[in-house]
């Protein structure tokens, strides 16, 4: 689960980092007053959408007095934002940020991950803050500093201070920026995130150091125990199918292409997309039903794919184990009594009692395609979109 | 592979009285599992399936001799009963639960430090289908009857697709030594390359067929086992190539974040590392067959 910038830089905050001043504002009568409120002579404009690389998108206006954060603010509020990470469609901006300008002196980049490989949290640091990871990793490797934690005993202010002195922060400030480091450590593992992201972390003319950009994200396996971070979810800035999707239990991922999907397992779905490709075709979705593959998913799956206009085949297939393929066909045929499917459907069964579930099929009436292996139902598929 | 389970081992269920406890122990007996009991925390002392049921994992291992235990309790609970079961001196652990956070699985496996290599636990998942050595045991929530006895051992990440694989061995002809199930989250028990290095070992095994995805660094570790230590032939499919970069394709660990996590990236550095690719995963069994005829 990913949050807004402002949200991760309340958390942030709150773990004893420091932030330069700000609100969020849903007008631009409430920006002009915020701005004001704020006080000092310039003032950033940022629109709040899950996506980075906003300035580039026209998302970021410097501003230099209270009546230009107002006009600032109503030409980015519900605007759609493209980014080189939102996708065509873009993110709409509901919430604006306003924030104090700083006056930079230097910028940093600092970020922690799971490092699946080591099984531990990572921090990853570099002088050259203000590019994307990937950019300073191809441009300016050489740059980027690690530090392995290990979690049981947490980061130590040892570890904070040779990242603190590797990224040749002046003496006066390590103290403040170990501090800011561990600040960062606490909130990734007291709050079970995945990410954490502070670019640029900025020293000021000041010699403050400040957040002044962050992202984070967040394991959507612990939000459980997470009720005021699960709190800052903004469905608005997920794609629509997929809020429907994970609100019913059903994996769902909005791709471009017109073949629609209903698989049960996210290998066989994966597997199944890459067969429609091999057949020359091109997936709509990918959609994992659960290993189970119970009717009532199937009837959620069914309205899933069929609310996304690009549609024009079906394919479901189904490797049944332990739940039968007779009683998936079942599922299946009372799910079309439910929803009228006007797109050509095929349906490839596999696994207990396949001979069982295709007669249900075949008696029920349905107008569908049978198909019997993964080749040929991809094959089948992209043949039924050309017809 | 009687390195994880065979007909003598000695099975738990941890979670035993829940619904999903009580539906798979059952279908684990009638395919021939040696069960010998459950544990459900207050439950201890009555029966359940016309076995007994302890409090503690301790009390299970004491009374019954339990080696081998599975689970079925939630997510947010999981990670607790595993460090139980490692701690009651149980050899094999097989996690079910899709769903445990990340810090979790860390937890575990820092936990699990304290045991040297010959005490401790092997834990295999979570978000996983299990083992399933064909004709000897079951420590898992597959479909029994579609694993032919054979001796091709199969990994994989993904429960169906390993369940595609494994019909496709059988309509072939082609048997199964050991299945193992690893499992689709980020970190989990056992790695790729933990199970490859016992299939090398194993007697009962010829060939080995990994089923990997996008995301993590598992698949090339496996590689590079392989490549360094490995006798027996090690043929791969690795599905997500249409999958976009930067999205979770379902399992939580199927998520392309670095260079060399790709299926084509995948791919390629296995292709180096000597290992057979399945082009694509309907031929699944016939590049088995086919690495299998040139032995």
């Amino acid at each position: 689960m990913d949050i807004h910038e402002y949200q991760a830089k309340k958390i942030l905050s709150d773990f004893g980092v420091t932030i330069p001043r700000g609100g969020i504002v849903y007008s631009p009568e409430n920006a002009e007053n915020k701005a004001r409120e704020i006080g000092g002579s310039r003032w950033v404009v940022k629109a709040q959408i899950h996506s980075g690389a906003r300035g580039k998108a026209g998302g970021i206006i410097v501003c230099d007095t209270p009546l230009e954060v107002a006009q600032a603010t109503d030409k980015l509020l519900g605007k759609k934002l493209v980014t080189n990470q939102t996708g065509p469609e873009g993110k709409i901006v509901n919430r604006i940020y306003i924030e104090e300008a700083t006056d930079i002196e230097r910028e940093l980049y600092l970020g922690l991950v799971f490092d699946r490989s080591s099984e531990s949290i990572m921090v990853v640091a570099s002088t050259e803050g203000g590019m994307s990871v990937e950019e300073i990793s191809k441009e300016k490797p050489e740059s980027i500093i690690r530090s392995k934690i290990e979690v049981a005993v947490g980061m130590q202010s040892f570890q904070a201070r040779e990242l603190a002195f590797g990224l040749g922060i002046e003496p006066d400030l390590i103290r403040r920026a170990s501090e800011t480091i561990i600040g960062c450590y606490k909130a990734f593992s007291e709050l079970d995130a995945t990410m954490v992201e502070v670019n640029p972390l900025v020293i000021s003319k000041q010699k403050q150091i400040l957040a002044l950009d962050c992202k984070m994200s967040f394991d959507n396996n612990a939000m459980f125990r997470r009720n005021q971070v699960s709190e800052l979810r903004d469905k608005t800035q997920e794609d629509s199918k997929e809020v429907f999707a994970s609100d019913r239990g059903l994996n769902y991922v909005s791709l471009d292409g017109n073949i629609g999907n209903i698989i049960n397992g996210a290998g066989l779905a994966m597997a199944s997309m890459d067969m429609i490709k091999l057949a020359g075709g091109s997936p709509a979705n990918f959609l994992d039903v659960g290993g189970g593959a119970t009717p009532e998913k199937i009837v959620k799956a069914f309205k899933l794919v069929t609310m996304d206009e690009k549609v024009k085949v079906i394919l479901v297939n189904i490797f049944a184990g332990i739940n039968r393929c007779d009683w998936v066909a079942e599922g299946i045929v009372d799910a079309l009594k439910k929803i009228q499917i006007k797109v050509p459907l095929v349906i490839r069964l596999a696994g207990t009692n396949v001979e069982k579930g295709n007669k249900i099929l075949k008696e029920s009436k349905i107008n569908y395609i049978e198909a019997n292996t993964l080749e040929d139902a991809a094959n089948k598929a992209v043949a039924a979109l050309n017809k | 592979m009687t390195v994880l389970v065979d007909k003598n081992s000695k099975i738990i269920i941890q979670g035993f009285t829940g619904k999903m406890g009580s539906f798979h122990a059952d279908e684990m007996i009638k395919y021939g599992s040696n069960v010998v009991g459950g544990v459900t925390p207050g439950k201890g002392g009555s029966k359940h399936l016309d076995l007994p049921v302890f409090n503690t994992v301790k009390d299970a291992v004491n009374e019954t001799g339990a080696d081998a235990s599975i689970l079925f309790v939630p997510p947010a609970f999981a990670a607790d009963s595993a460090m139980e079961a490692a701690d009651a001196g149980i050899k094999i652990c097989v996690a079910i639960v899709d769903g445990i956070p990340s810090h979790d699985m860390i937890r575990i496996k820092r936990y699990m430090r304290r045991y040297t290599k010959s005490s401790k636990m092997t834990l295999v998942g979570p978000n996983c289908a299990g083992i399933i050595s064909p004709g000897k045991s079951m420590l898992g929530i597959m479909p029994g009857h579609i694993y032919k006895e054979g001796r091709v051992g199969i990994i994989s990440r993904s429960g169906t697709l390993g369940y595609e694989a494994a019909q496709q061995l059988k309509n072939l002809n082609i048997g199964v030594s050991t299945s193992v199930g690893i499992g689709g989250d980020p970190i989990n028990g056992s790695s790729f390359r933990d199970i490859i290095e016992k299939f090398e070992t194993d007697d009962e095994t010829d060939a080995i067929l990994m089923i990997g995805e996008i995301g993590g660094p598992q698949e090339v570790a496996a590689g590079e086992f392989a490549k360094e230590n490995m006798k027996k032939p090690v043929i791969a499919y690795i599905a997500g190539l249409t999958a976009p970069k930067g999205r979770v394709m379902g399992h939580a660990g199927a998520i392309v974040s670095a260079y060399g996590e790709s299926a084509i990236e995948k791919v390629e550095i296995l292709k180096e590392c000597g290992i057979t690719i399945s082009k694509n995963p309907s031929v699944m069994g016939d590049t088995v067959k086919s690495v299998l005829e040139k032995m």
